[in-house]
């Protein structure tokens, strides 16, 4: 009697056993940091990956209910750690738009010029390591010694090199000098020979283009469907960049293009962003030649901002103000009220939705992450490519595990 | 001495000697979970370059390293997976905490991030700072390798007599006092209640 | 631009509308919602889901409804913004998914679901994303304290003897 195949009930399973599940991570050099896969391969394709997260969740959202405005700057400075001055301008971009502050000219051309600087920051660290990970060990070195340059630079400004924790409400910590000025202008003037460099180690190079090349394809409406957005919608020829669309700080005033793509695919996004740190040199050119003088905080009699070091140890107002500020059961009038703010981060919208309930700290200050966004396409963006290119789709989207996380 | 030796031959402790050459191959395995995991990347790349030092060969294999470098928060999550880590690592082996989130949780005092990875693996080293410079790190290195030069034993005596865990105990006071005045809430269950009562 | 009006005259009286600063909010009864969001992505255009989050309203002063569970949209081509809000009372956590409109949404309500305990009729894999998935707490409800009730130091110990 002839043998019979048994019949399954799901044609698509017969071959099931000849595929492989690979898992990738939490501890894997190409994720850099806490990410975990689950990839099912037939061969050396990737036929599906499941993306597990969490390693890094450390409850940022509840620390958030418990310490004030100015407080969860420190932790703020945590979530996307390779560009962290660019998360406290949103965090009190957000607080401002509650509290209804209009920050000073001068502050806005600071923060302006800190936030094109972390645009560098995080680009760089991303052009390297998607070189990195894709065998490339030179334009790592070189993005990083332009790294070191800025934390100099923050460091000058702040006192800390990496958290700076540099902004405050209705203000920043202390003022700038010409001093920083001109280090800044120093930077631009060093950066830009680099930048050529890197364009000419990576961007005609025979083996990075084969391996970027019409992988980890990203169609514009998927983007929209997605909720993608930053670098890696642009890349796929979304015209949208909040700096544009709606302005705020010095954006206004200053003249820059929006850099956008058409190809969608890894090194459509790699050239977004060596493009984008033309563009952030340029903001950076403009600006800190137009530094306004005047104050850098909101008068110091307001209710928010602290007042200067020789304003409290010389005078009883200054005194006082530094008190009530700083009491707990006093701070700063708070609205009743919930509000989403939202900038433009080197990853995408970082948007912060806050919930005042009357007193200094936020009732709720959920943050729009966009790694957790972008991560979420991964497998849609891996499906049908070899196991190597995952880690050149990991790289190009920047998944940062504790903006991931949170 | 009475036997006349050859100008190139040194005498030593067979102990001294494994010890010498452990201290200047320390093979690092970064354990890099968040921001000083950049800083540990800072320190190896062009400035602070920790080649300097003879532990620049970072292998992200666990089987092939003899350091391991804990930098970042470890949470509820990833813990078992360190420890996994820790117990695939081949003997002698020495870990450096790095960074105040890793010593003692840092300002992450929250339900998911472990107070301190001491609490469940033995740490050698702690390195303060959020996170710590570069040259902090480096600093850690070479004092790791002047402890393990005065310490180090060839078959590793020393560490059999280190049987007590090197950290706080893992429940405090304050943790199992919350745990027994919990209200009970609906739709709020514990899972797998602590071990220690 | 949708005004109250049109929205009123397509879904009934109970829709109402506030704003705060550039924000405009619209309040949906919970049974409505899937509807209004169909209607705002097919006929006006909010191609875009920029978030979905929950807050607890437990210790809010003046709250009448325990969760909220808000809807970021954004319309790509005006460029225009719109919050909706609906508000969930225990013990019926229970909203539809808007996986099929934005997927998008798939994560952003694995997250909700995580931290708040609001469950999604019909999305395709409703699990734990940031917590183990053996954790039963939610733990931005308000009621959980901030230092959790002992689940991170529930591991075994290390020691050098036995490693």
């Amino acid at each position: 009697m002839p043998l019979e195949l048994a019949e399954t009930s799901d044609p698509s399973a017969v071959d099931q056993e000849y595929l492989w599940t690979l898992n990738f991570g939490p501890q894997h050099p190409a994720t850099h940091t806490t990410l975990r896969l689950v990839l099912t391969l037939d061969g050396e394709n990737v036929l599906d990956a499941t993306p597990h997260i969490g390693y890094l969740h450390s409850g940022f959202e509840k620390l958030g209910e418990h310490l004030d405005f100015n407080q969860y700057v420190t932790i703020v400075d945590r979530m996307n750690y390779i560009s962290p001055m660019a998360n406290e301008i949103s965090w009190h971009h957000a607080i401002e738009k509650l509290l209804g502050i209009e920050v000073t000219p001068r502050c806005k051309y600071v923060r302006t010029i800190l936030a094109e600087l972390m645009r560098i920051h995080d680009h760089l660290l991303n052009v390297g390591a998607v070189a990195l990970d894709l065998g490339a060990f030179t334009a790592f070195l070189y993005a990083f010694t332009q790294r070191e340059r800025i934390y100099d630079i923050a460091e000058y400004a702040s006192g800390q090199r990496f958290h700076s924790s540099y902004t405050r409400v209705g203000g920043v910590l202390f003022d700038v000098n010409n001093d920083w000025a001109d280090k800044v202008r120093k930077f631009v003037e060093g950066f830009k020979p680099v930048h050529a460099e890197l364009h000419r180690l990576l961007t005609r190079n025979r083996i990075f283009i084969d391996r970027t090349k019409g992988i980890g394809v990203l169609t514009a409406e998927d983007a929209n469907n997605w909720s993608v957005t930053g670098p890696l919608a642009r890349a796929s020829g979304v015209v949208r960049d909040l700096r544009k669309d709606e302005p705020y700080l010095a954006y206004p005033d200053l003249d820059f293009k929006v850099v956008c793509a058409r190809g969608g695919d890894c090194y459509s996004r790699y050239m977004v962003r060596m493009q984008e740190m033309q563009e952030s040199l340029k903001i950076i050119e403009q600006a800190v030649e137009n530094i306004p003088a005047g104050p850098i905080n909101i008068d110091h009699l307001s209710d928010v901002t602290l007042p200067a070091k020789p304003a409290v140890y010389r005078s009883i107002e200054g005194l006082i103000q530094h008190f009530e500020v700083l009491m707990p059961n006093r701070g700063f009038p708070v609205p009743l009220e919930e509000v989403y703010g939202a900038t433009e981060s080197p990853n995408g919208e970082l948007g912060f939705y806050i919930v005042g309930d009357g007193t200094t700290r936020a009732y709720r200050a959920r943050t729009r992450p966009p790694s957790f966004i972008h991560f979420a396409i991964f497998p849609h963006l891996i499906r049908g490519h070899s196991l190597s290119d995952v880690v050149a789709v990991l790289g190009s989207l920047n998944i940062i595990a504790a903006e991931l996380d949170r | 001495m009475a036997v006349g030796l050859p100008e190139n031959v040194f005498l030593t402790r067979l102990d001294a000697a494994a010890n010498w050459a452990r201290k200047n191959s320390l093979w690092p395995m970064p354990f890099a979970t968040a921001c000083c995991g950049i800083e540990l990347m800072a320190t190896a790349s062009s400035r602070h370059d920790i080649a300097r030092f003879g532990a620049e060969v970072m292998r992200f294999s666990p089987r092939q390293c003899d350091l391991l470098i804990v930098a970042g928060r470890v949470v509820m999550k990833m813990l078992p997976v360190l420890q996994r880590i820790w117990l695939q690592m081949p003997e002698p082996k020495w870990c450096i905490s790095m960074g105040a989130c890793a010593c003692t949780g840092g300002v992450f005092d929250t339900y998911a991030v472990v107070q301190g990875i001491d609490r469940f693996i033995p740490v050698d080293m702690y390195v303060p700072g959020c996170p710590p410079r570069p040259e902090q790190l480096i600093a850690a290195v070479i004092e790791m390798q002047e402890k393990i030069e005065r310490t180090g034993t060839l078959n590793g005596r020393e560490f059999v007599v280190r049987t007590k865990p090197t950290g706080p105990p893992p429940f405090d006071v304050d943790e199992l006092r919350r745990r027994r005045e919990a209200v009970p809430v609906e739709g709020l269950e514990i899972y797998d209640p602590p071990r220690v009562q | 631009m949708v005004s109250l009006a049109e929205l009123q005259a397509e879904f009934g009286p109970e829709i109402a509308e506030s704003a705060f600063r550039d924000n405009r909010r619209i309040h949906v009864p919970a049974e409505k919602l899937y509807a209004v969001l169909a209607w705002l992505k097919e006929s006006r255009g909010f191609d875009m889901l920029v978030d979905v989050t929950a807050v607890d309203y437990l210790e809010y002063p003046g709250a009448t409804d325990r969760f909220h569970v808000i809807y970021l949209l954004l319309n790509m081509s005006s460029k225009e913004r719109l919050i909706v809000k609906t508000a969930l009372n225990p013990p019926e956590l229970e909203l539809r998914s808007v996986v099929p409109l934005w997927k998008g949404a798939d994560w952003m309500e694995r997250e909700v679901y995580d931290m708040f305990g609001v469950t999604f009729a019909g999305h395709p894999d409703l699990r734990r994303i940031l917590m183990p998935e053996e954790f039963t707490a939610f733990p931005l409800r308000k009621d959980y304290p901030r230092k959790g009730l002992g689940e991170r130091h529930n591991f075994p110990v290390i020691t050098r003897a036995e490693s």
